[in-house]
């Protein structure tokens, strides 16, 4: 037998710190358009996972019905997915949690499946702070069904076929904010470091992160006169804070300026440096987020950055005090009390 | 309204010649709020200590204060627990319902009444007494305003004198009742105590009914549905309730919650459990569901609307293939209905909930007992068929309180199904999530979280194939769709078997289910003992229908399906099963007035069918 000599720099590809490939993280062919914004937020998630060595099998993909539902597909094969109904992705993951507090899930919904039909289920995962990164693939109209308006279009933001929204929009950034979620931020599919900065951040945190990509659909949305296109977004967008994230794993001293930039330290150690771009702006303020939001409707601007972030929050999961083992592997001797249990049980009712 | 919705049949009762011991039904007319729940079940467990044969029937408006209600006590030395139509004793305590109450009893029915609304001058057919309640309560209570909760004990004490239940019984359950409140407890029973001396220093006691020792009751405990399936659920393993308030289920979750809080907690204070109370019954169903598929044993409770509002999780539940118990309660639809009264009005809805092609399992409890051994059948059966499980008990068995053997120790071990673990895949290299490896339809599964790269699967509630991608060819919907029909067929073989009660060479047969139960047993006696009719019956406990059930319809020349809804829901599932020549032997006796099914009306009505 030869000996194998290699060369350096050559030692095969490149892994991450728990030893997979960004190949690992992949996941099917994507069978969405060419150029829907959708498929900009996989590979970013794709990314994030990668770099933040992620146990892809401990990760869980819920979903609920739409073209941003059927993203899970796309990314991150050897993670568990469960597309399930329109609008209900949000009970569907709350319950796979409480079988297994140690899974983390990504769930994936659109801006109808959210703020149309799921914002019942919405809004109370996000008054849970349960511990769950919820992203909508925001393009403020149905794609499945071509093309009707969601809740999330703007006033007076036009269909292809000329119909003019004249309702406002549910914000559900606002709303996840006023309602308790403790990670709360918009971006844009275009904008790859903000996201990729944003999604690190949301791995590391515990509790509701409720992040609104901004995702323009290609053949319904993205025509003059929509508020939801890639040109209207790239206009308008108004950028809150530079984004940064420095995960716990790197050993990284990073030189920042406490004036002009908010640092957050994040539930693991982790670091999430905000670099305001807006003097004032406090992003553990709530009121302050929810007037700043409110002030972007009123000027027609695409707001994005990270709205507000609360590290310290208990999550649903450490509320319900439940043993460390998952509730979904524990053994009989702990689930079924022994025969002294039933026996006085039996006593008290004679 | 009158809860005896009854024509008078002629005498029951009778001023005093006839002495009729331990067989009567008591009934207590009051306003709901008023606190009469402890005394009622004080007088309930007074004569359940005598040793006679008892149940415990409540008929409450769905009200928080302030409208009529009726408990009703039937005693019965053949132990005959169901409901009784005829009221035998009545306690007149709500000025409101008194006069129809009165009207509506059958001569030689006793009537206890407060002094002053002189319900005597009503009819004379009837026995009257007459108590001054605010008087006597003035003397015990000083407190006025705990007066009208007490005034209640008054009559306790009463009627124990009126038909000699023993004061020491009484005072045995008092003490029970108020267990922890040594004060609230001295004052109820000096209460009950000064209706038993005035009762027995002023009324003469004319009617006929008496309860007399017997020894039918030892060792055994007075329990209702609900918290029977509470316990149930706790010894089955669940792991994960996730629930929505809806009457009459509500209260299932609130004893598991108090059961569970004290027996499933270590010594280190962690929980192996967690308990969420959801926005929605699609929220719950949703929880259930999401629990399920992630490995937890889980469960909600609901009643009819809830279950209108899963109908779609349902469908995803099915096509999906994930675990979960769905425990119905059954009240009266339809839409909101009658909230607080019974019915079997969601069978077959349940059969068959959500659209497309879909078919659940349901288990069916008649007594508390089966509430709880069919919790560890439910769920197993949920996690070895990869799907829900619905109990289908009703208001009458789950709030209602019922006499039973103590329950036994689960035997059956905890069944989790076809799980895959690390160790399987790394012996198999990887698997097919709906391939029907052993012929049954039961795929393998694995669980989110386990440490394999080929454990996870895609699933999907839109159309897939054995490897659970997604797929719209002709060919994988219909295997898929076959398969799933194949493992319902598997279920058949696995779900409680019927229990067969032979006459003697009946050629009429009689199909019930869950309470019904209880009035068709008393009407069986009534067939042979008044008509000479004898009968065979069969209590289905579950669906799908086993072999059991056509062998049965085959044995006799008619059988008749008895039911507490209006459509004979249960026949019409039957029907789907069936043959053709044998669908013509089923008769349909369905009943739905909201009130227990009682053995009176099947006896009329099975014997008019029968030309008697």
């Amino acid at each position: 037998m030869s000996t194998t000599t290699v060369e350096p720099g050559s030692a095969g590809p490149k892994t991450n710190r728990i030893g997979l490939t960004v190949i690992d993280y992949k996941g099917g062919k994507t069978t969405l358009c060419a150029g829907c914004g959708h498929n900009a937020i996989s590979e970013r998630i794709i990314e994030a996972m990668y770099e933040m060595g992620v146990e892809p099998e401990f990760v869980i993909k819920p979903s609920g019905i739409g073209c941003s539902s059927k993203t899970p597909a796309y990314f991150m094969s050897r993670s568990h997915s469960f597309n399930a109904v329109h609008g209900r992705m949000a009970s569907v993951a709350t319950g796979a949690l409480l079988a297994n507090h140690k899974l983390i899930c990504i769930g994936v919904s659109g801006d109808g499946d959210t703020a149309s039909i799921g914002v019942g289920q919405f809004v109370h995962l996000m008054r849970r702070n349960l511990p769950i990164i919820y992203i909508i693939e925001d393009n403020g109209v149905y794609g499945l069904t071509k093309g009707q308006f969601s809740a999330t279009a703007d006033l007076g933001s036009k269909l292809k076929t000329g119909v003019v929204n004249d309702l406002p929009p549910i914000d559900t950034c606002a709303l996840a904010i006023q309602l308790g979620a403790t990670f709360v931020g918009r971006s844009f599919s275009g904008d790859k470091r903000q996201l990729s900065a944003m999604l690190k951040a949301a791995i590391a945190h515990k509790g509701t992160v409720m992040l609104d990509v901004v995702s323009p659909c290609v053949t319904f949305n993205d025509h003059e006169g929509s508020t939801k296109s890639y040109k209207y977004v790239k206009e308008h967008e108004e950028i809150l804070q530079e984004v940064s994230f420095i995960p716990a794993f790197e050993e990284i001293d990073v030189q920042y300026d406490p004036g002009a930039t908010v640092a957050v330290t994040m539930h693991d150690g982790s670091r999430l440096h905000l670099r305001k771009l807006e003097e004032d702006y406090d992003p553990t303020d709530k009121i302050r987020a929810l007037t700043r939001l409110t002030e972007a409707h009123d000027k027609g601007e695409v707001l994005t950055g990270v709205f507000y972030v609360n590290p310290k929050a208990p999550s649903f999961t450490d509320m319900l005090n439940m043993v460390d083992q998952p509730l979904a592997t524990l053994p009989d001797s702990l689930t079924r009390p022994p025969q002294e249990v039933l026996d006085a049980c039996m006593e008290e009712l004679r | 309204m009158a809860t005896t919705d009854v024509v008078p049949r002629g005498s029951t009762g009778s001023t005093g010649r006839t002495r009729i011991v331990n067989d009567m039904s008591i009934q207590v007319a009051t306003v709901n709020g008023s606190g009469s729940q402890s005394s009622n079940t004080v007088l309930l467990r007074s004569i359940f200590q005598m040793g006679v044969p008892v149940s415990g029937k409540n008929m409450f408006p769905s009200n928080i204060a302030g409208l009529p209600t009726w408990y009703t006590i039937r005693a019965n030395k053949n132990g005959y627990i169901g409901r009784k139509k005829e009221i035998d004793f009545l306690v007149a305590m709500n000025p409101e319902t008194a006069t129809e109450d009165v009207m509506s009893l059958a001569p030689g029915a006793s009537v206890l009444y407060d002094e002053p609304l002189a319900l005597h001058k009503l009819r004379n057919d009837l026995v009257f007494y007459s108590v001054p309640y605010d008087k006597l309560v003035a003397a015990v209570c000083p407190e006025a305003k705990l007066r009208k909760l007490v005034k209640n004990m008054v009559y306790v004490g009463v009627v124990a004198n009126l038909l000699t239940i023993e004061m020491e019984e009484i005072e045995k359950a008092i003490r029970k009742q108020f267990a922890k409140k040594v004060k609230a407890a001295n004052l109820n029973l000096a209460a009950a105590q000064a209706g038993f001396d005035y009762a027995k220093a002023n009324l003469e006691k004319r009617g006929a009914f008496y309860i007399e020792r017997m020894n039918e009751t030892a060792g055994k405990i007075i329990i209702d549905g609900n918290s029977a399936a509470a316990l149930g659920c706790m010894f089955a393993g669940c792991t994960v309730v996730t629930w929505y308030p809806i009457t009459p289920s509500s209260s299932l979750v609130e004893t598991m919650i108090e059961y569970m809080k004290e027996y499933r907690i270590g010594p280190d204070g962690k929980a192996t459990f967690a308990i969420v109370q959801a926005e929605d019954e699609l929220a719950a169903i949703g929880m259930v569901i999401g629990a399920g598929w992630a490995g937890a044993r889980s469960m909600t409770a609901t009643a009819g609307p809830g279950i209108s509002l899963m109908s779609e999780f349902a469908g995803l539940a099915y096509y999906v293939e994930v675990p979960g118990v769905i425990w119905d309660i059954q009240r009266v639809g339809p839409s909101t209905g009658l909230p607080t009264r019974t019915s079997q009005g969601d069978i077959l809805s349940t059969a068959v909930l959500s659209h497309g092609d879909t078919k659940h399992i349901m288990l069916i409890p008649c007594s508390v007992e089966e509430c709880f051994t069919m919790a560890t059948d439910a769920f197993n059966l949920a996690e070895q068929f990869q799907t829900l499980v619905f109990v289908m008990s009703d208001l009458d068995l789950g709030m209602n309180n019922w006499m039973s053997d103590p329950f036994p120790y689960p035997t059956t071990p905890i069944k989790r199904g076809k799980v895959l673990s690390k160790e399987d895949l790394d012996r198999l290299g990887g698997f097919a999530r709906y391939q029907d490896v052993d012929g049954d339809g039961i795929g393998y599964r694995t669980l989110p979280g386990t440490p394999h790269p080929a454990a996870a699967y895609f699933a999907r509630g839109s159309g897939h194939n054995e490897k659970a991608q997604y797929s719209e060819r002709a060919d994988d919907f219909e295997n898929n769709m076959e398969r799933l029909n194949r493992k319902f067929e598997t279920a058949r073989s696995f779900v409680p078997r019927p229990e067969v009660t032979k006459g003697n060479n009946a050629r009429i047969g009689i199909i019930g289910y869950g309470t019904s139960h209880w009035g068709i047993g008393e009407s069986r006696d009534q067939l042979r003992d008044e008509y000479k009719i004898e009968t065979d019956y069969l209590r289905l406990r579950a669906y799908p229908f086993t072999r059991e059930v056509h062998e049965f319809i085959e044995q006799h020349e008619r059988v008749y399906v008895v039911e507490q809804n209006r459509d004979a829901q249960m026949l019409s599932l039957l029907k789907l099963d069936l043959k053709p020549e044998l669908i013509t032997r089923l008769r349909s006796i369905a009943h739905i007035t909201g009130l227990p099914l009682d053995a009176r009306s099947i006896t009329d009505e099975l014997t008019s069918m029968e030309g008697k």
